[in-house]
């Protein structure tokens, strides 16, 4: 496989408009601007590109709902990048600028958009600096502004920097932010397609989703199709994390085996340790274990393990840690990042965390357990967007899996508090079963 | 009728009133004619509002600004910003209150967020608080804050330094840190993300399957 995201991507200067034009850069935009707007949403389609943010939505499908008509449109790009586990954004725009504004420009004259806007999380100052340099060289040259490039397309690109949000990244909670509000998300329907920023029809996507754009242009959508594999096409950039030896960002081909990315890209835990568990898709997604890790990374195969994708951050956990320990940081994330608007978000990470605290402190029993798995239930499909989805789903996968060393926690820590043992419980029989 | 202690004085939930005096009538919009506005904050929010189809987009960059200038967003510098973008001190707070870069207390112009979320805190992150915490003392100067995840978990454990990324960092970089920004330098240049490679090549060279 030859890179295509990373393609020479530590080549110096990179950043600046000429190399990036001296390698091909903008080629492509000056092919699309001579094409038909239908037969480039045909190509994003044929492609087969998923998203790359979290959802995984067909990116040409998403393309074809934008209504055509003369309103203002607008084209977003998620550089929230706050999902714990990822940064793979991160390096897309501090070392090739160029290609995010150039797959916008394309995206911006396929749906008809003449308004776009990359919001880049507050705490990105390198990138949003690159990004800003960038976005001023492409107005100098012409690509952004009116009629670029002697056609009747005019687009227009401001980089709006956020200020600390994981809700921010969620897509109606990002727009309420770049319209100067507090980031909670909206209630759907209707879709940003239809009403987004501003109320008119937005398409939101990630860095690295619009930052493939230039890449199926130049290949055509049918040959980028045949990278990867059935409904997982193209190549993915992997962010790998926590206890492996070789952290870092990686570009696959969708379907390798995960023990070759941990293993083999990321070099594996230190010598000696094991892998414990691991999150395939950043914090949100459901643990896997040892015995997974000859999966296919794809979104099926994760899926069919009841796990996701997701934004392709994987954090390795090896076995010298507690999973409980993992579980409390976790679920403290969610508890801060809960924007309060749906209450069964606002209190069930609250209660989640507190009691993960209990157990870790010696004051829980194993009844406790239950009670954690009900909230989590609780939480799921009741709330406006899915971040408490997002803390119930690995919060649940952790308890699941790790059962026995939860209650041996819960055993030892109750005995070092001084509260004595609780009576044996068998995994079969709970303490109390919650309907 | 019984009394729902909660919503009144007396609330156990401490400091839940803290942020307004209920008594009071709520702020309007500032009166241009009383509120003084630094020559460059203003032009600076300004722009940020001549650049979004709304006004109202800038606020965030508008606050940036002028936490910038105050050092926090402090009562003074919400009416400012409220001024300049016609909108009451109440809209610019609630914002404020919202999002984690926005100082609603005073705090030292040294802004260091230590990472502590889950990769960093499996290789130490925790303990880099800590030793951040104890390397600058009791300096008023430093704002010292364990932080969510800044995507960086590549350099675990890392830490923003005045945003400025740095990692993998070891307990002695504390000091460092401290004592290079106390003077004026680069926090920690060899190990700033300005100067890291991608893994890709490396990784795909030391034993990818690829
Ligand atoms: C709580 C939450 C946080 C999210 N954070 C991000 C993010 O940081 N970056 C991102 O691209 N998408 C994020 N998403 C997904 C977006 O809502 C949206 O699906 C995505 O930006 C669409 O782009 P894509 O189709 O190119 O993937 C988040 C979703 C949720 C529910
Ligand atoms: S966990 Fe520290 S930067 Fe991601």
């Amino acid at each position: 496989m030859s890179a295509i995201l990373f393609d020479r991507i530590d080549e110096p200067g990179l950043a600046d408009i000429s190399v990036y034009e001296k390698r091909g850069g903008y080629e492509a935009l000056r092919n699309a601007l001579k094409q038909p707007r239908e037969g480039l949403v045909e190509e994003l389609k044929s492609s087969g590109l998923r998203g790359r943010g979290g959802a995984g939505f067909p990116l040409g499908m998403k393309a074809s709902f934008i209504p055509g008509g003369d309103m203002d449109k607008y084209l977003v790009c998620n550089a929230d990048e706050s999902e714990p586990g990822t940064f793979k954004d991160r390096e897309l725009m501090q070392k090739n600028p160029h290609q995010l504004i150039e797959g916008m420009i394309i995206a911006a004259y396929i749906v008809g958009a003449n308004r776009s806007f990359i919001y880049i999380r507050g705490e990105y100052e390198l990138p949003a600096d690159v990004l800003d340099e960038a976005i001023a060289q492409a107005k100098a040259a012409g690509f952004l502004g009116e009629n670029i490039l002697g056609s009747d397309f005019s687009i227009d690109l401001v980089l709006h920097r956020g200020a600390g949000a994981y809700i921010c990244g969620e897509e109606t909670g990002l727009l309420d932010s770049l319209e100067g509000k507090r980031g909670n998300p909206r209630l759907k329907p209707p879709f940003p397609a239809n009403q987004g920023l501003f109320q008119g029809p937005t398409l939101i996507n990630n860095v690295e989703t619009l930052s493939t754009i230039p890449a199926i242009i130049k290949m055509g959508g049918a040959e980028y199709a045949k990278l990867g594999v059935e409904n997982s096409a193209g190549t993915k950039l992997v962010s790998v994390s926590g206890n492996v030896q070789r952290p870092g960002n990686y570009e696959i081909e969708l379907g390798m085996k995960s023990r070759d990315i941990i293993y083999g890209l990321a070099g594996g835990p230190e010598p000696g340790r094991e892998v414990k568990f691991w999150f395939p898709g950043g914090s949100s997604s459901p643990v896997l274990t040892a015995a997974d890790l000859d999966l296919p990374y794809d979104f099926d195969s994760l899926a069919k393990a009841q796990s996701m994708l997701g934004s392709g951050a994987i954090i390795v956990v090896d076995d010298s840690n507690s999973v409980v320990d993992v579980a409390v940081k976790l679920a403290s994330f969610y508890k801060h990042e809960s924007c309060g608007k749906c209450t069964p978000c606002r209190e069930g990470t609250s209660w989640t965390v507190k009691m993960l605290q209990r157990i870790q402190a010696g004051e829980a029993t194993p009844m406790d357990l239950d009670i954690i798995a009900s909230v989590q239930e609780q939480i799921i499909g009741n709330c406006l967007c899915v971040l408490g989805d997002a803390m119930a789903m690995p919060v649940s996968s952790m308890v699941n899996k790790f059962r026995g060393e939860f209650e041996e926690h819960i055993e030892k820590a109750r005995e070092a508090a001084g509260l004595g043992l609780t009576p044996p419980v068998t995994p079969d029989e709970p303490v109390l079963t919650l309907n | 009728m019984t009394e729902v202690t909660r919503f009144t004085h007396g609330s156990r939930i401490p400091g839940w009133d803290d942020a307004a005096d209920l008594r009071k009538a709520p702020a309007g919009v500032p009166d241009p004619a009383q509120v003084h506005v630094p020559e460059e904050l203003r032009a600076e929010i300004e722009a940020k509002m001549a650049a979004y189809p709304e006004e109202q987009s800038a606020l965030i960059p508008a606050l940036h600004a002028a936490q910038k200038v105050h050092g926090w967003c402090s009562p003074e510098a919400i009416e400012q910003v409220a001024c300049v973008m016609r909108i009451t001190p109440g809209q610019a707070a609630a914002v404020a209150t919202f999002y984690d870069m926005f100082e609603t207390k005073p705090v030292g112009r040294q802004t260091i967020y230590v990472c502590t979320n889950i990769s960093c805190s499996l290789r130490g992150g925790d303990q880099i608080l800590t030793a951040m915490k104890e390397a600058a003392g009791d300096d008023p100067d430093f704002n010292i804050r364990g932080f969510e995840c800044l995507g960086a978990c590549d350099m675990a454990p890392m830490a923003s330094v005045n945003g400025d990324f740095v990692g993998p960092l070891e307990d002695s970089d504390c000091r460092t840190i401290v004592d290079n920004i106390k003077a004026g330098n680069e926090a920690l240049a060899a190990k700033s993300l300005k100067v890291r490679p991608c893994a890709d090549e490396a990784g795909k060279a030391a034993g990818g399957s690829e």
